[in-house]
């Protein structure tokens, strides 16, 4: 192959009816390398990760996994990609043994091999003493992390991970995080989509910002912090106020426009400096009379990137943040659970 | 460490390795089809209960020339309707496994796409052999016997076991169209029901008025219990058998290879 490439992506395009999920998404992964693809819902990181993993066909544009078109040489792409989807694919009636034999089996390793290959995996992704168990007893963890076992059955040198640690406690996400973090040592090359800023900042060398079916924005973590550059003012609301009166106190105060999460009844704004801006800010609070929950000035967060580059909160902002409380909740969507035999 | 996967890996285009792979999901099917309890009701209690229900209901009203017992006559037809019943299921499954991310699993894997989908009519093939043993088991213990010696009786357990398996890709297609295990499951049974009772199934052709005796007569269940009774009560078998393989193979023709397409193309979402 020769090719130094693990993903290339040129101009894919994808339409499903009139929405147009994918509007020429362009990027580049070196080999042994951590992609980390980051959008809002609907930004089209799925189904890019469809097309990569060659699920989908694109309408236009083309795509290569190790040097391999996706959709010409699908069968060969496929013999070299893991792929960890959104909703953990695993057959909730088989063991979590059964489920990594199976996998085995079917990449054509040997009875013994495959029994050996699932002990390994089931060992290292602490879930061994669960083997014997159906999948449908796991908790959403285990789940998650038997849907990872599964694509590394083959050694995969290419990984996809579609929002690898969503609906995981804080306790599963960083644990899942080590894990993930061990096989890019060992020089997996990983595309991962994902709405926690804070998992994208610690796993991905590289991250595409994508929104609309547009890559808008690329590079490390770092570059993106520095291309928006000063810090940032963040104020919380009281539980349930509105923000909007706060953000007329900050009117010229910031180097832009503030962002305002009224659901979240927050406000970010961009500052030039540090301490003065703050002086001026108290002044200010006092004589409106109005009152803050909380106030922080602090360095910008792959998260004020985003809300610069798309202009929208960040898409993991109306959720309990990493590490916070829980698994984001999902209001008002009370579809059921897939995957639920009956 | 490509080189080493690729030592690692089989060619999966061989036709062996199509047979491995079907057999390997094959037993992921059955392994599901032993442990999830409805689906286990589904292959054991209701073919003995179609069975019992049918003939005590039915056995006192209805009378067929030249039948001394109706579950003679009854039971190459609700066995037909117990098939058919079942091979619901078979769309349900594959709609399950495509909501649930099981499809997205197979289909990024490097087996061919006919693997996953006759693994699943296997497993089903499989289900409705027991299926047939149960309902000739409650049968014969309420007066039910073969006729025409028991080379004839394994060619109808085969031929009934054929059905089920056209019946299992026409509903493999429709659960794969639908996307939705419910809709699936009631796409899958309403064919069944009325091509069941607009046929000979329960009740002889003659007792029907006249504008549904045309139809039941060209009704391919019709057609398929009446090669199924002749294999169990006697008679002239060639040509009616040969009649049922032609449906069940035109049905096979049209079907498997569009459920291959459309499962090619299918996604969960």
């Amino acid at each position: 192959m020769g090719d130094q490439l693990a993903i290339a992506a040129e101009g894919l395009s994808k339409r499903f009816g009139q929405v147009r999920a994918l509007d020429g998404i362009s990027f580049a992964q070196p080999a042994g390398t951590v992609l980390g693809l980051l959008g809002p819902n609907g930004a089209g990181k799925t189904t890019t990760v469809r097309i990569l993993a060659t699920l989908l066909s694109p309408d236009g544009g083309r795509a290569w996994v190790a040097g391999l078109d996706v959709v010409e040489q699908a069968p060969a792409v496929r013999r070299l990609i893991g792929l960890s989807g959104q909703y953990a694919a695993v057959d909730s009636y088989l063991t979590g043994r059964e489920n990594l034999q199976m996998i085995g089996r079917l990449y054509g390793l040997s009875r013994r091999a495959a029994r050996r290959r699932a002990g390994e995996l089931l060992e290292r992704f602490d879930l061994a003493k669960a083997a014997g168990r159906m999948a449908r007893t796991y908790s959403g963890g285990m789940r998650r992390r038997l849907d990872v076992a599964a694509s590394l059955v083959a050694k995969p040198p290419v990984l996809f991970l579609d929002e690898p640690t969503t609906g995981l406690d804080p306790h599963g996400r960083i644990a899942l995080w080590q894990l993930l973090g061990e096989l890019a040592e060992h020089g997996t090359s990983m595309l991962l989509t994902t709405q926690y800023m804070e998992e994208a900042e610690r796993l991905a060398d590289t991250i595409v910002v994508v929104d609309r079916g547009r890559v808008i924005a690329s590079g490390t973590p770092g570059e993106l912090k520095a291309r928006i550059g000063g810090n940032r003012l963040e104020l919380q609301t009281l539980a349930g106020g509105d923000p909007r009166p706060l953000a007329q106190v900050l009117a010229g105060l910031g180097t832009g426009p503030p962002v305002i999460d009224a659901r979240a009844g927050r406000i970010v704004l961009p500052v030039a400096d540090g301490p003065e801006v703050l002086a001026e800010l108290a002044t200010r609070l006092v004589t409106s009379g109005l009152r803050v929950a909380e106030l922080a000035l602090r360095r910008p967060s792959l998260e004020d990137v985003f809300l610069t580059l798309t202009g929208q909160p960040g898409p993991g902002s109306a959720h309990a943040p990493p590490g916070g409380a829980g698994p984001p909740a999902r209001a008002g969507n009370p579809e059921p659970a897939p995957g639920r035999a009956r | 460490m490509t080189t080493v996967l690729a030592r690692n890996l089989r060619m999966h285009a061989t036709p062996g390795a199509v047979l491995g792979n079907t057999a390997i999901i094959t037993a992921r099917n059955l392994r599901r089809l032993a442990r999830v309890p409805t689906q286990m009701a589904l292959a054991t209690l209701q073919p003995i209960l179609l069975v019992v229900l049918f003939t005590y209901s039915l056995g006192g009203a209805v009378h067929v020339p030249g039948i001394t017992r109706y579950i003679d006559y009854l039971l190459p037809g609700v066995l037909v309707l117990a098939i058919g019943f079942g091979a619901s299921q078979t769309g349900v499954a594959i709609a399950e496994d495509l909501a649930s991310g099981m499809i997205d699993r197979f289909r990024s894997l490097p087996i061919a796409a006919a693997s996953v989908l006759a693994g699943r009519v296997a497993a089903d093939a499989v289900r409705n052999l027991f299926v047939a043993g149960f309902m000739i088991a409650a049968g014969s213990a309420i007066g039910f016997r073969f006729h025409a010696g028991p080379a004839a009786a394994v060619a109808a357990v085969t031929l009934a076991v054929a059905t089920g398996i056209a019946f299992s890709w026409l509903n493999l297609l429709l659960g794969i169209m639908v996307r939705d295990a419910e809709t699936a499951g009631l796409a899958g049974l309403f064919p069944v029901i009325i091509l069941t009772f607009t046929s000979s199934t329960l009740v002889p052709v003659a007792t029907m008025p006249g504008w549904l005796q045309a139809f039941a007569n060209i009704n391919p269940i019709t057609v398929i219990v009446g090669a199924l009774r002749a294999l169990c009560l006697g008679g002239p078998t060639a040509r009616p058998a040969g009649e049922a393989l032609a449906w069940i193979g035109s049905l096979l023709l049209v079907t498997v290879p569009a459920a291959v397409t459309r499962y090619r193309h299918a996604t969960s979402a």
